[in-house]
Parts: C-alpha cells; structure tokens; sequence
C-alpha cells in the first residue's frame, strides 16, 4: 500500500501533537533556507571579488527580479519578497526530493493548499496597496455587476487550481517512484527521479509566475478601470488587453 | 457479487478510464500548443523567450486538467471512501 500523502506518516508525538512527515520536512526545508541564507548574507560585500556563496545569491535574486519584472512589467521590489519566497520554498522542497528518505511536503495537499491560500490573500493585498480599497473592489464588477458571482468564482476556483496541480504533480512523481522502485527496481526509477527533479522546478516556476500574474492583474487592471487615472500602470494593461484580443481572435 | 468486490471492480475500471479519457485530451491540446508555439518561434525568433514563458504557463494549465484526472484515479484506487465505508461497516 502506498501512502498518496506524507500527512499519514506520524514521525513522533509532540504532546499531544501528533507531528506528521510533512509538518517535519517543512521546518527541515524552512532552516535549511534560512540557514543558508543567512550564512551567506552574513559577509555581504559589493568589492571587486564576492564570495562564491554570493554569486550563487546573486544570480538567484537577479533572475526572480528579472522574471518578476517581465510578467508583471512593474517594478519587481514590492513582489519580490512573496514571489521568491513561493518559489524557494517550492523549489527547494521539490528538489530535496531526490534525498533517499525525504518526502516533499509539497506533496501533501495541505501544504499546497497553505500556499494557495497565502496566494488567494495575497491578491487583493497587493490590489488594494496598489489601487486603494474602492478602486481594487471595483473590479469585481467588471465588465457589470451581473459578474460579480463569477469572478468570486474565479477567484476560488484558480485558487483550487493552484493547489491541486502543485499537488498532483509531486504526489504523481512520489507514487510513479514507488511503484516503479516494486516493479523494476535497477535503473528505470533514476530516470524518473531526473524527470521528476526537471517538473519539480519547472512546477515552482510555475506557482510563482502563476501568483505573480494573478496579484499583477489585480494591481493593474483596476487602473484599467477607474478611466486610466493613472497611466503608470495603463501601458502593461493595455498590452495585457490587446494580446488577449489576438489570442480571442 | 457481494457490494465490496462490486465497489472495488467499479472503482479500478473507472480509475483506468479517467486516466484514459483524462489524458487524452490534455495530450491533444499541448501538442497543439507546442505546435503553434514552435510556429511562432520560427516566425519570430527575437520572441522566444516570451512565447516559451507563455507557452510553460499554458501548458501547466492544461496539464492540469490531467492532473486533476490522475489524482482522482489515485484517491479510487489507493484511498476509495466509499470502499473505506463499507469495509468498516462490514468489519463492526
């Protein structure tokens, strides 16, 4: 019998909390990140010959900045915080997967479903820090009122999406592993782990931009609405708005 | 046939063909998404990187609709509530 989620596998008992594989693999990954970076961070130095361990910081900081900036054509600082944090946590549990013994606590649907849920709160926080209370709520009832139900639909359902298809895609590649490791146990299972480490990365990178086009839409589309009050935002939505037009058409 | 092989004969048969109808589907609309996409790198090749970004995000959307299929063809075979059910209603 193969365990679908690593919340059925009870570690130890905390008092009377029971303290499941995925409660445990989370603090393991959240000091593993939070050591490492402040180890790194510790001797910070912009001279001729940063260290090794700042390059490697550098790069991954640069790069989130960068895609950031490209999905959501504003400035990455007020994103950059959330976004990065998503797609550390995601990428480096799904990485730690290869480690014999370690089970993803992206693969249990509760984890998945914090995450969307931090996602699904961090939306109208942006909006409304972006736009003002009034003009964020506003796009609700875009394109009438008659829609409100369904973008609150909306709202829910991307959220649900977001949850199950991280969920999905790490708990397939933990019971693929399981059942190939019964059936052919030599050399077929490492070729699935080598898939399973490229859609690991490939699903953090699509949580972040997913969230990071999400809380976009949300922080310009209202600006979009209230008569392009402010044109800062106007040229990415406009730009949004035309490529939806030719791929409608 | 008693209720319990009954459940489990439904329930692997019907795991099978969600996993088939289920992927069908999803294998139709990303390979004509890769294929425009291909289409469209050939024709401007200075977008590429956009086209792929939007291309990976597509993909994802529609491979979870697969997703979706395999986690309920999971949850029948592996952890069937309604075999759960009856299983301890038959044990006491």
């Amino acid at each position: 019998m193969i365990a679908i989620t690593p919340d059925a596998w009870v570690l130890w008992h905390w008092g009377p909390f029971p303290v499941n594989a995925t409660i445990a693999f989370t603090w393991l990954v959240m000091a593993l990140l939070v050591v490492l970076s402040w180890l790194v961070t510790r001797r910070l130095t912009d001279g001729p010959e940063p260290s090794r361990w700042q390059h490697v910081l550098e790069v991954l900081v640069t790069g989130i900045r960068d895609q950031i900036a490209q999905v959501s054509r504003q400035d990455p600082g007020a994103y950059l915080p959330f976004v990065g944090t998503l797609f550390l946590f995601i990428a480096a549990s799904n990485l730690l997967a290869v480690v014999p013994g370690f089970r993803p606590p992206t693969g249990s649907l509760s984890t998945t479903t914090a995450l969307a849920l931090c996602v699904l709160v961090a939306v109208p926080v942006f909006g409304v820090a972006q736009q003002g209370a009034l003009g964020y709520l506003r796009h609700y009832l875009r394109p009438t009122p008659l829609m409100l139900p369904f973008n609150l639909i909306g709202e829910i359902s991307r959220t649900v999406a977001l949850a199950v298809r991280l969920y999905g895609n790490i708990m397939s590649g933990t019971v693929l592993a399981g059942i190939l490791l019964s059936l052919v146990p030599f050399f077929f299972p490492v070729v699935m782990q080598l898939l399973g480490l490229l859609t690991g990365m490939i699903q953090a990178y699509i949580f972040a931009v997913l969230a990071m086009v999400y809380i976009a839409s949300a922080a310009s589309a209202a600006s979009a609405a209230s008569g392009g009050a402010s044109r800062g935002g106007s040229g990415s939505a406009g730009s949004r708005e035309r490529e939806a037009n030719d791929r409608g058409r | 046939m008693d209720s319990l092989s009954l459940i489990g004969m439904v329930s692997i048969v019907t795991a099978g063909l969600t996993l088939a109808v289920g992927s069908l589907g999803p294998a139709f609309g990303e390979a004509r998404a890769v294929a425009q996409a291909l289409a469209a790198i050939a024709q401007q090749p200075d977008e590429s990187a956009t086209i792929t970004r939007t291309l990976f995000v597509g993909l994802a959307m529609i491979e979870s609709t697969a997703i979706y299929c395999f986690v309920l063809a999971m949850i029948l075979v592996f952890a069937n509530p309604f075999w759960n059910h009856f299983v301890q209603a038959g044990g006491g």
